[in-house]
C-alpha cells in the first residue's frame, strides 16, 4: 500500500468545461488493502465528476460505518463530506437533501451498511426518492471486523475459514426495483467502462439512482469458493456496454440501427444502451425483474442499467418544497412576526 | 355534614369514558371559567386508548393563580359506572357528587359525609334527541348546563363558546344550545342553586395572573409556533404519545404561515420518518448543511435518538430536539407524566458526553425557550433538547401572551461563508481561535476550493483530517467540555423569587427549594401554605443545564435544600451532586412517580414531615389513587 500520495501532476492535463483538470477532484490517499475493489469505484466517481463538469465544491459525499464507507475520503477533496453512523447514511442524506436542493449527493455505503443494519432506512430512502446517487460497494463480508458473511453473501459462497453460507443473500438491486426506486443499476468494480457512464448517469438522474457494484475483497473474499471473487464475478457478469452523453453535448457517436436502446433524462441527457443478452426496454420494471432472475438461473451477474423511470418525482417534488433551498430562506420569508402572532394570541383567549 | 365552601377555589373532576365526546364538554367547562376572568387549570388524565375505558378531567379553579395540582376534590361530576366506586371514595368530606340519576345510585356507594346530586342525563337526551349518537354525546352538555346553575357559571358566556366551537355547523349550535338548557333548568328546579362552592365573575386575586391578559393554550402547541417563530424549516418524527401534537400543531401553522406567496410552495419539509432514529438523523443531516430542523419525541424515543445525540456531539451539529417527557417505557403509562428523562437526556449516548437542556414551565416558557434552543444549538454548534412533559404539553394552561420582538435576528453561530473564508488567516474545522472551545463551521457548497472538511464523530485533528492519536482525542474533548463551560452564560438563569415574609418563624434553619418545570407550580403554592404555617422556605426554579454558578451559591447558602420533581430516582438530585460536587446529605428530595402530576398538598406535606422528623435522606411520596 502506498501512504505517500505524489504530487507531481502533468502540467497538460486536460480540463473540463469549468476548467478543472481530474487531479481537482482527487481525494486523500486510500488506506484501504492494495487491489480492494472499492478503489476503483472511488476512481470511477472521481472521473464521472470530472467528466461531467460539476463543480467539486457542490458535491455533497456522504457515507454510513465500514470499508466501504471509507471511501469518501479518497475521492473529491473539495468536497463536503459526512462519514455518519452505521446503516443511517439515508437519514443523513436525506435531511441534507431537504436542506438544499441544488447540491449532488453521493452516498456511499456497503453491504453490511444497507443490507442489514441500514435496511430499513434503505427501503425508506427508496420510497422518498430523494435526490441522490447511492452506491453500495457490495463484497459480501464485513472487511473491517475481518471477513464475516454479510447479508448479500450468496447461499453456498465459501468463506475464507471454509465455512458454506446456507442463507440465501439479499438481492439489493431486486429489493430495490420491487420497492419502485427510480433508477436501479448494476455494475463490477472492475469494468470502468460501464462504472463511470453509470455514475454520470446516476448523477444527471432527478431522484433516487442505486447502483449495486460487486466490488470484491481481497483479503477476505477473493478465495476459490466465494461467489464474489474477481475471478468469479469476471468469468459470470452479463455486461450491457453504455455511453452516458450528457445534455450540453453533441451526439457524435453513430450506433447501427438495432443495436442500441436510448434513454433520454429529464435533463435532456441521454443514455445509450449496447445490446445485452438480455434486450428489454429500461423503463419497464417488471421486465427488469424477470430480466434478473434469467440471468441469475443461468448463473450470470447481469451488468448495467437494469430499470429508469422517465417520469420520476423526487422528495423535493413530492413536498412541493420552495425553489429556493430551505437553507438560504431569510428571517422574512421564516418569520411571521408580531402582528400575526398578537392574532393567535386573540384566538387563545 | 360540613359542606365544602368557597368562592373560586374548589378543584372539579369529571369521570367519562374515553370517546364518549366528553373532552369537548368538559374543556366548554374550564373555558368558561377563563373567559369569567378566574384562574383555572385544567388537565387530562387519560387511558392510552381510542374508545371505552375511564378518564378524568380535573379542573382547579383558584383565586390565587394556583395552576398546579391543589390535591385532593371538591366536586365529582361522574358518568362512568366502570369507576363510580373509586370516584365516590375520592371525594373530600363535605365534597358533591354529582352522576347520572337515570338509575338509581347502588346503596353500597352512598357516603353520608358528601352531597350527591343526581340529574337524570341519560333519561333527558333520549326524551329531547331522537338521533342516538346525539342522545349519547349531547349528555356532557347536559351536564355543563346543570353545572352552570349549580355554580354560578355565565351562561351567555357557555352559549357564545359553543358558537365559537361549531362555527360554520350551525345545526349543531342548536341541539347543543338545548342540551346546555335542559341540563341548566333541571339543576334549577331539583337543587338549591348556586353550591356552596360557586364561582363569581372576575374574582381573582393573583396579582401575577391580573398584570397580562392571559391566553389559555398548550405547551406543544407553543413550542411548534417557537419552532415556526424560530425559522425552522425542516420537522423530521416518528409518533409517540405525548408529542405527536408538536408536530401536529406545527404542521397547523406551517400551512397557514410558510407558503411562499409567489409559488405557492412550501418553504418548510415535515417528513414523518420511519423510526425515530431516522427522524433525528435528517436532523442532523438537515442542521449539518444549514438548515434549522428540529424533532420531536418522548422517553422510548429519546433512547432510540441516543446514537445520533453521541455523533451531534462530537462531529458539533446543532440539534433541536423537543422532549415531551412521560412515564416509564412503551405499554402501560405513555399517557401519564414525569419528569423522568433528566439523566438520560443530560448524559445522552455513548463516551463522555453532556447534553445542554432546558426546562419550560409554562406555554409562554415553551415557545420562547423553543426559539432560544434553535439560536443555541447553533450558538454551541451541539444539541438542545428542551424537556417538556406531558401535563404541560398537552393540557391547556393559562398563560402570559406570547410575545415576539420584530427586531429578533437569528444566531446562525459561528458560520464562515465564501467572503469568511477568504479573509480569513487560517482556517481548521476544529482550531479553537476564541478560546471559548466553539470553532468555525462551513457549510457545504459555500467556497470553489475552501472550508471543505469532513464530518466524523471519531478522532479527528484540529484540522479535521482523520486521526486515531491519543493526543488529538484528549485535545478534542477537552476543547468539548471548554464549549460546555461556554455555555453556561448562554442558556437561561435560573429564577428566584423574593421569599415570603414570615412573621414569628418556628424554624432557624435556613431553608431552600429547587425545582423545574411542571413542578414549579405546585411547589410555589406549597411554599405559600407552609408560609401559613410558619415556615419560611426560599425557592429557586432551575430552567437549564449545564447549572449557572447561582445554584451552587443557592444550595451553599441553605442549611437544607429539598429538591422537587417527578421520578423515583431523584434525577434532578443526582445530577446536581454530580455536576456541582454537593454532598448527598444536604438535599433532599420530594418526589412523586404516580404519573398523575405532583400536587402541592403532597410536596407542603412531604417538608413538613421532613422538617419534624429530620431524617430520612429521600422521602418519596406513594402512589396517588387516581
Amino acid at each position: 500500500m502506498s501512504y505517500v500520495k505524489p504530487k507531481f501532476r502533468h502540467p497538460k492535463l486536460p480540463t473540463n468545461s469549468l476548467g478543472y483538470s481530474v487531479a481537482d477532484y482527487d481525494g486523500a490517499i486510500s488506506t484501504l488493502c492494495a487491489g480492494c475493489g472499492h478503489d476503483s469505484i472511488s476512481a470511477a466517481i472521481r472521473n464521472a465528476c470530472f467528466k461531467s463538469a460539476i463543480p467539486p465544491h457542490r458535491i455533497a459525499k456522504l457515507s454510513g460505518i465500514g470499508c466501504s464507507s471509507k471511501m469518501p475520503t479518497y475521492f473529491l477533496g473539495r468536497s463536503h463530506g459526512f462519514n455518519s453512523v452505521h446503516g443511517r447514511m439515508p437519514s443523513v442524506a436525506t435531511g441534507a437533501s431537504l436542506a438544499n436542493r441544488e447540491l449532488t449527493y453521493i452516498g456511499v455505503s456497503g453491504d453490511g451498511d444497507t443490507a442489514s443494519i441500514g435496511m430499513g432506512q434503505f427501503v425508506h430512502l427508496i420510497r422518498r426518492n430523494v435526490n441522490m446517487t447511492y452506491i453500495v460497494a457490495n463484497n459480501g463480508c464485513y472487511g473491517l471486523t475481518k471477513g464475516q458473511d454479510s447479508a448479500t453473501a450468496d447461499l453456498g459462497s465459501v468463506a475464507k475459514g471454509g465455512a458454506v453460507n446456507p442463507f440465501d443473500g439479499i438481492d439489493l438491486a431486486s429489493l430495490a426495483l420491487l420497492q419502485g426506486a427510480s433508477f436501479v443499476a448494476r455494475s463490477f468494480s472492475g469494468d470502468k467502462e460501464q462504472l463511470e457512464p453509470l455514475i454520470r448517469a446516476a448523477m444527471a438522474h432527478k431522484g433516487f439512482a442505486f447502483i449495486d457494484v460487486v466490488s470484491p475483497c481481497v483479503t477476505f473474499n477473493n478465495h476459490a469458493g466465494s461467489t464474489k471473487s474477481y475471478a468469479e464475478t469476471r468469468a459470470h457478469v452479463d455486461a450491457m456496454q453504455l455511453d452516458f452523453i450528457p445534455m450540453r453535448e453533441e451526439i457524435r457517436t453513430q450506433y447501427e440501427a438495432g443495436t442500441s436502446q436510448t434513454v433520454t433524462l429529464h435533463d435532456g441527457s441521454v443514455i445509450h444502451l449496447q445490446k445485452a443478452s438480455s434486450d428489454y426496454a429500461t423503463d419497464d420494471r417488471a421486465a427488469a425483474m424477470q430480466a434478473i432472475q434469467k440471468a441469475e438461473a443461468e448463473d450470470k451477474i447481469l451488468t448495467g442499467l437494469l430499470h429508469l423511470d422517465p417520469n420520476s418525482q423526487d422528495l423535493n417534488q413530492l413536498l412541493n418544497l420552495a425553489n429556493k433551498p430551505l437553507n438560504e430562506l431569510d428571517k422574512d420569508e421564516l418569520c411571521p412576526g408580531s402582528r400575526v402572532l398578537d392574532s393567535i394570541n386573540q384566538g387563545l383567549r | 355534614m360540613k359542606k365544602i365552601k368557597g368562592v373560586n377555589d374548589f378543584v372539579v373532576k369529571f369521570a367519562n369514558v374515553n370517546g364518549t365526546g366528553s373532552a369537548s364538554a368538559n374543556h366548554l367547562f374550564a373555558k368558561t371559567i377563563f373567559r369569567m376572568g378566574i384562574p383555572v387549570s385544567p388537565r387530562n388524565i387519560f387511558p392510552s386508548n381510542i374508545q371505552g375505558l375511564p378518564t378524568w378531567y380535573e379542573v382547579r379553579v383558584s383565586k390565587n393563580g394556583y395552576l398546579g395540582r391543589r390535591g385532593g376534590v371538591d366536586l365529582m361530576v361522574c358518568v362512568n359506572p366502570q369507576s363510580m366506586e373509586k370516584d365516590v371514595a375520592s371525594v373530600d368530606p363535605g365534597g358533591y357528587f354529582l352522576y347520572d340519576s337515570t338509575k338509581p345510585l347502588p346503596t353500597h356507594l352512598k357516603r353520608d359525609d358528601i352531597t350527591y346530586i343526581g340529574i337524570p342525563l341519560t333519561q333527558m337526551c333520549m326524551q329531547e334527541f331522537e338521533v342516538p349518537r346525539l342522545q349519547q354525546l349531547l349528555k356532557n352538555v347536559v351536564y355543563v348546563g346543570a353545572l352552570a346553575a349549580l355554580l354560578n357559571m355565565d351562561l351567555s358566556m357557555v352559549k357564545d363558546l359553543l358558537a365559537d366551537q361549531f362555527k360554520g355547523k350551525e345545526k349543531l349550535i342548536s341541539s347543543n344550545v338545548q342540551a346546555l338548557e335542559i341540563g341548566y333548568q333541571y339543576a334549577l328546579e331539583n337543587y338549591k342553586c348556586p353550591l356552596a362552592i360557586r364561582l363569581e365573575n372576575g374574582n381573582a386575586d393573583a396579582p401575577h395572573i391580573a398584570e397580562s391578559e392571559h391566553i389559555l393554550m398548550n405547551g406543544n402547541t407553543a413550542a411548534a409556533l417557537g419552532a415556526i417563530y424560530g425559522g425552522a424549516t425542516v420537522a423530521a418524527w416518528y409518533p409517540i404519545t405525548p408529542s405527536t401534537s408538536v408536530v401536529d400543531a406545527f404542521s397547523k401553522y406551517a400551512e397557514r404561515l410558510r407558503i411562499d406567496p409567489g409559488t405557492g410552495k412550501r418553504n418548510y419539509a415535515i417528513v414523518q420518518a420511519e423510526d425515530e432514529l431516522a427522524a433525528i438523523g435528517m436532523v442532523v443531516g438537515a442542521n449539518w448543511n444549514g438548515a434549522r430542523a428540529f424533532t420531536a419525541t418522548s422517553g422510548p424515543g429519546l433512547s432510540l435518538m441516543s446514537e445520533f445525540l453521541g455523533l451531534a456531539y462530537f462531529a458539533e451539529v446543532p440539534v433541536v430536539l423537543i422532549n415531551v417527557q412521560r412515564s416509564g417505557p412503551s405499554t402501560g403509562m405513555p399517557t401519564r407524566s414525569q419528569q423522568s428523562d433528566v439523566l438520560a437526556a443530560a448524559y445522552a449516548s455513548h463516551g463522555d458526553t453532556k447534553q445542554v437542556l432546558l426546562f419550560p414551565a409554562t406555554p409562554r416558557e415553551c415557545f420562547d425557550m423553543t426559539v432560544e434552543a434553535f439560536d443555541l444549538s447553533e450558538r454551541l454548534q451541539t444539541p438542545v433538547i428542551l424537556m417538556s412533559d406531558l401535563d404541560l404539553g398537552m393540557n391547556d394552561w393559562m398563560s402570559p401572551p406570547l410575545e415576539w420582538d420584530d427586531k429578533y435576528e437569528m444566531d446562525r453561530g459561528k458560520v464562515l461563508d465564501a467572503q469568511g473564508l477568504d479573509e480569513a488567516e487560517k482556517w481548521g474545522r476544529y482550531l479553537d481561535v476564541d478560546g471559548d472551545g466553539i470553532c468555525f463551521r462551513t457549510l457545504p457548497g459555500t467556497h470553489p476550493d475552501k472550508g471543505a472538511y469532513f464530518t466524523r464523530g471519531s478522532s479527528k485533528n484540529e484540522m479535521a483530517v482523520y486521526s486515531e492519536s491519543g493526543e488529538d482525542y484528549v485535545q478534542n474533548v477537552d476543547r468539548l467540555l471548554r464549549k460546555f463551560d461556554t455555555a453556561k452564560t448562554y442558556v437561561p438563569t435560573p429564577k428566584t423569587h423574593p421569599p415570603i415574609e414570615v412573621k414569628k418563624p418556628k424554624t432557624k434553619l435556613k431553608i431552600g427549594t429547587l425545582f423545574f418545570g411542571t413542578s414549579a407550580s405546585p411547589s410555589y403554592e406549597a411554599v405559600e401554605i407552609l408560609a401559613e404555617e410558619g415556615i419560611p422556605i426560599d425557592t429557586m426554579r432551575i430552567r437549564a443545564f449545564p447549572f449557572h454558578n447561582d445554584l451552587d451559591d443557592f444550595i451553599h447558602d441553605h442549611d437544607l435544600v429539598f429538591v422537587i420533581e417527578q421520578n423515583r430516582d431523584g434525577q434532578m438530585r443526582q445530577l446536581i451532586m454530580n455536576e456541582c460536587q454537593i454532598a448527598p446529605d444536604k438535599l433532599t428530595s420530594v418526589l412523586n412517580y404516580s404519573g398523575t402530576p405532583i400536587t402541592a398538598r403532597a410536596i407542603a406535606g412531604k417538608i413538613r414531615e421532613t422538617l419534624n422528623t429530620h431524617s430520612a435522606d429521600v422521602v418519596a411520596l406513594r402512589p396517588e389513587t387516581a
